[in-house]
């Protein structure tokens, strides 16, 4: 099962950054960096499986770091949209107001 | 019977992504990631991994993904509809990009297998599972050799909610 499951981490992942090169809302292109993150998530548990439980641990970690980057950006997203009234990415082209 | 649900799961996974990358309503894009989220945790539960899987439903599917859902309600975002897909040159790049990585892995695992299987069988991982149960064989590790890691992802999780309230208070 380990073959599938890296076809199928693969597969998600590649969707992830599709989604992120092509979309222009911030909120959907957060979504698929969170399917990138769990199409390595996937690759990892499927590897733990033979190799030993430390790929488990590393996920528990992953997910931790996921958790703490949706706030941020979250916190990041509303900000934004207080000052510009929109989450659509081409029309922040500033780094600074 | 772990084949046939090993490649249900897998199709609803695939599936799901797809619509999270193509629907144009926000919601709909966070309820199409909950059913990727779900059948991945399915996933894990048929490599053994079943507290992974808990968490992942829980933390992940439970937690994060309501968090994205508060924001889009909070910025009342649901009634968008309008299409948000970039131009053709995004799409070139995109396809391109996606192409390249996809092509990497395909003549990766095309160029055989035999190496997967010497890896190992899992027999650790089922003796583990069977001495400690499905928490405790992630937590001995988790709390012996890896728990200095343990406690910085706490003072991260700190950080990140301090960051948090900072950047989403209203200026004053």
């Amino acid at each position: 099962m380990l073959a599938e499951s890296l076809v199928l981490a693969g597969l998600i992942f590649v969707l992830g950054t599709l989604g992120v090169i092509v979309r222009r809302n911030a909120i959907i292109m957060f979504l698929c960096i969170e399917l990138q993150l769990n199409a390595v998530n996937l690759t990892f548990v499927a590897f733990s499986r033979y190799v030993g439980i430390e790929g488990q641990i590393f996920v528990f970690f992953v997910m931790t770091v996921a958790a703490a980057e949706a706030a941020v950006g979250l916190a990041i997203i509303i900000s934004i949209f207080r000052h510009y009234e929109t989450v659509n990415v081409d029309n922040f082209n500033l780094l600074k107001w | 019977m772990t084949e046939t649900l090993f490649f249900v799961f897998a199709a609803v996974a695939v599936g799901s992504s797809v619509g999270v990358v193509v629907s144009r309503s926000p919601v709909a894009s966070l309820l199409f990631m909950v059913a990727s989220l779900a059948s991945t945790a399915g996933i894990f539960v048929l490599l053994e991994a079943h507290f992974l899987a808990a968490i992942q439903i829980m933390v992940y599917a439970g937690a994060i993904m309501v968090l994205f859902l508060f924001v889009i309600m909070l910025l009342n975002l649901g009634h968008e509809y309008r299409r948000d897909i970039r131009g053709n040159v995004a799409m070139i790049i995109g396809f391109a990009v996606t192409g390249g990585i996809g092509g990497l892995l395909a003549r990766q695992l095309g160029s055989g297998t035999a190496g997967l299987e010497a890896l190992g069988t899992g027999d650790a991982i089922d003796a583990a599972l069977r001495e400690h149960g499905a928490v405790g064989a992630i937590a001995r590790p988790l709390f012996t050799d890896y728990v200095v890691a343990f406690e910085l992802t706490g003072i991260l999780l700190l950080v990140a909610i301090v960051g948090a309230l900072l950047l989403a208070k209203k200026a004053s």
